[in-house]
């Protein structure tokens, strides 16, 4: 097996989590939803609102980084790497955070409320609800796209030596 | 049909972002979130039936007493009677900087806390949030112990309530009955949040700490204010008022929470003030810099430099609170209007008139800031400078005056006496060393012309007075500010001329003054910053000391139980008129007594001036 084009990898994987990380922000600021990954990150670290979009953008980043590793890695067990798969990955990578790492969230955020308990002196963060569709109705739609282009770009510029 | 109360009957909450009104009845009628000039929220206050509103009202009470808890801006309204005594406790939370680093706090919300204290009572909550001006009915949906919740196209309002078992309070249709008995308490939080997902704050204890941190953030910055005179609690309330309408993001000050509050009962002469205005910049720099709260004036200040640079060299009548312009007037003929007066208006097209008092006023402004020992920047003085040229090519041209006459242009005394203003200030500044490039001979070549104009034609010997208009036969009440501005002596025969006019012409009995006579003041009331400019008149040596605190001590008893003041008073009933309550009423108490203060002190006594500005330096 030919060796990993590190600088490569980790330029695509920097490239998608900037565009994803823009889209995510776009769409909170035209009002298409509420979801803030930073501020749900950066929360799980301070109570702060401003200092927790900052420390959460990074932990976004860095995040977007390790994932993106993996889809490199899995693009090299194929042997090639195209727009296409990287989409499909993208909108699996989307499902799955929909569906399993956002029900998650009112369980393994420290300050998140649950519908069951309500807010509490620690937990006061909304929860997501299903979907996240408390975070506006746009959100899964907004969460699938994101997460399909950031797995299409890895796709397009990532190459298989 | 619902009945609105009247203008007085309101009280203000607010968190120097956003603020709204509450009736005596314990409704709120009137909130625009996320900021001062949103739409609104809750709009009873502009109409009755279709408007919106937030209340909590003890079944069979008439309405209540309420009081600010004092040095705060937390309101408090008592509902008495032989069942029962109820306390409401309204507020919209706040913190210092310190302790915000380490809080999750919601974006906006409102906290209310009833209590019961005596007796047995059933508390009638009405929760109709009509967004956007009423144009919407949202659904509102249970979701639980995450409380009701309103999805808006522009964010999320979520409203929770709690007795004090901890329960949450079930709402039908936006209503809820709660019983409550001696020691009971019931708590509501409404929350809105407009772009992350939403935080909402525990009840209860949590409440009560809130609001005790509220109570200590307000109280430390009212004990901020330096002022020993006698009139400290009206002075202290006033300065409390200025700060709720200064938006903290950008340190802009609006002139008044409300749209459209009628100045003429019933009548068409209802305006948006939910913008700042640069007509009264420099009153307001010096009520500020004059209390010591230096923060405020040089945010201020700060803003009024910096913001009104987008515009440059023109400056324009009124800005929104980031300095851009507000979108244009409209009416919104779907709302009744305040006591029926129509039309509802949002926007200002007052923002495209041309008044050239504003130029000496920002200028002023600027030198109040240099006066408190700060220096100016290099953008600042450029700007400054560009100001007085701007003024040397425009104070020829007629202006539409400080009261915004539509369709008035004409050449008023009072802009050309700020045009001098402006130039004689902008001289000394640099004759002080604060503006390193100024064009001297120009500037002064200017001065020498629009004080010539208006000393010839500004003034009427026959009158012996200051006309409103260059060549006019008729007075106006902002001809009492050029003492203030240091254009001419208070106690100088002409100015003496001017006050007897004023007086024989736009007073209306008990200290209050009209602005001006024209058909676009007909049936208005009072103006209530005119008639504190004639107080201060007095006490900056137009009268005697005794003579300013009479008539500085008989507007006070035309505010409001709160203490607040609308634009206008009415004559016949006292009763406030206009947008409410209004932030240059309380710039002109603030500088009356500051200036009765003074006057008392043995103090050199006119705000403005060469000599203000040498003294401060020469202390510096």
């Amino acid at each position: 097996m030919t060796p990993l084009n590190w600088a490569n990898s980790l330029l695509a994987c920097f490239l998608a989590t900037v565009v994803l990380a823009t889209l995510e922000a776009g769409a909170q600021q035209i009002r298409l939803t509420r979801m803030s990954m930073p501020y749900l990150l950066g929360t799980m670290v301070t109570a702060n609102r401003n200092q927790a979009k900052i420390r959460g953008f990074l932990i976004h980043l860095v995040n977007g980084q390790l994932l993106g590793l993996l889809y490199v890695a899995v693009f090299h067990q194929l042997g090639h790497a195209t727009v296409w798969l990287g989409a499909l990955f993208g909108l699996l990578h989307g499902a799955v955070v929909l569906l399993v790492v956002i029900p998650l969230l009112p369980t393994i955020h420290p300050r998140m409320a649950s519908a069951e308990q309500g807010p509490t002196g620690t937990r006061q963060i909304e929860p997501p609800g299903h979907f996240a569709l408390h975070y506006g109705l746009s959100t899964p739609a907004m969460l699938l796209f994101s997460h399909l282009a950031y797995g299409a770009i890895i796709g397009a510029v990532y190459r298989v030596n | 049909m619902r009945r609105v109360p009247a203008i007085q009957e309101y009280g203000l909450i607010g968190d120097c972002r956003a603020a709204a009104l509450v009736s005596r009845g314990g409704s709120i009628d009137w909130l625009c979130w996320p900021r001062f000039d949103s739409p609104s929220l809750f709009a009873a206050l502009v109409d009755a039936e279709r408007g919106g509103r937030f209340s909590l009202t003890p079944l069979g009470s008439a309405g209540g007493v309420r009081r600010y808890l004092p040095d705060t801006n937390v309101l408090e309204t008592r509902f008495e009677c032989p069942a029962y005594s109820i306390a409401l406790t309204d507020l919209m939370p706040v913190v210092d900087a310190a302790e915000e680093r380490n809080l999750l706090l919601p974006e906006h919300e409102i906290l209310r806390l009833v209590r019961c204290e005596r007796g047995e009572a059933t508390i009638e909550v009405v929760f109709e949030p009509r967004p956007d001006y009423a144009r919407r009915i949202p659904q509102l949906r249970d979701a639980g112990k995450l409380g009701l919740r309103v999805e808006m196209p522009r964010g999320l309002l979520v409203l929770r309530a709690e007795n004090s078992n901890g329960k949450p309070v079930q709402f039908e249709n936006g209503r809820a009955a709660v019983q409550l008995r001696a020691g009971e308490q019931l708590c509501l939080s409404l929350t809105f949040t407009l772009q992350d997902p939403a935080v909402l704050p525990p009840l209860g204890d949590h409440s009560r700490v809130s609001l005790e941190r509220t109570v200590r953030v307000w109280r430390a910055w009212a004990a901020r204010t330096v002022y020993s005179g006698e009139y400290r609690a009206q002075v202290v309330r006033s300065a409390l008022l200025l700060k709720l309408l200064a938006y903290a993001p950008s340190g802009a000050i609006i002139a008044a929470p409300t749209t459209s509050l009628p100045e003429r009962p019933g009548g068409d002469l209802n305006w948006d003030y939910r913008y700042c205005w640069l007509r009264d910049a420099a009153l307001t720099a010096r009520a500020l810099f004059g209390l010591g709260h230096h923060q405020e004036a040089e945010a201020f200040v700060s803003w009024l430099l910096n913001a009104t640079s987008l515009t440059l060299p023109k400056l324009h009548v009124l800005y929104d609170v980031f300095g851009r312009m507000p979108r244009p007037e409209r009416t919104l003929d779907h709302l009744a209007g305040h006591g029926g007066a129509r039309p509802v208006r949002v926007g200002n097209a007052a923002m495209a008139q041309t008044q050239l008092d504003v130029y000496g006023e920002v200028i002023e402004a600027a030198a109040h800031f240099v006066r408190s020992g700060n220096d100016l920047d290099r953008d600042m003085a450029g700007f400054l400078v560009g100001l007085g040229r701007e003024i040397c090519q425009t104070w020829r041209i007629p202006d539409d005056g400080i009261w915004e006459a539509r369709g008035e242009a004409n050449h008023y005394t009072h802009s050309l006496a700020l045009c001098w203003t402006g130039l004689d200030r902008l001289l000394e500044l640099h004759r002080l060393r604060h503006l390193p490039q100024v064009p001297v001979e120009l500037f002064a070549e200017q001065r020498t012309l629009i004080r010539g104009q208006v000393d010839s034609m500004g003034y009427s010997k026959e009158l012996q007075s200051f006309t409103r208009v260059l060549g006019g036969t008729t007075v106006d009440a902002s001809l009492l500010l050029l003492p203030w501005y240091g254009y001419e002596e208070a106690s100088s025969p002409r100015m003496r001329g001017t006050y007897r006019q004023i007086q024989a012409t736009l007073a209306l009995g008990k200290g209050l003054l009209r602005r001006y006579q024209g058909a676009f003041t007909q049936g208005e009331g009072a103006f209530g910053i005119c008639s504190f400019w004639a107080a201060e008149f007095l006490a900056l040596g137009g009268g005697t000391l005794r003579e300013a605190q009479d008539a500085f001590e008989g507007l006070l008893r035309f505010a409001n139980d709160l203490g607040l003041y609308a634009e206008e008073i009415d004559l016949e009933t006292g009763a406030a008129l206009g947008n409410f309550p209004q932030a240059y009423t309380h710039v002109g108490l603030i500088n009356a007594a500051l200036s009765i203060h003074e006057r008392r002190q043995g103090r050199q006594v006119v705000p403005c001036g060469v000599e203000r500005l040498a003294n401060a330096e020469a202390h510096a």
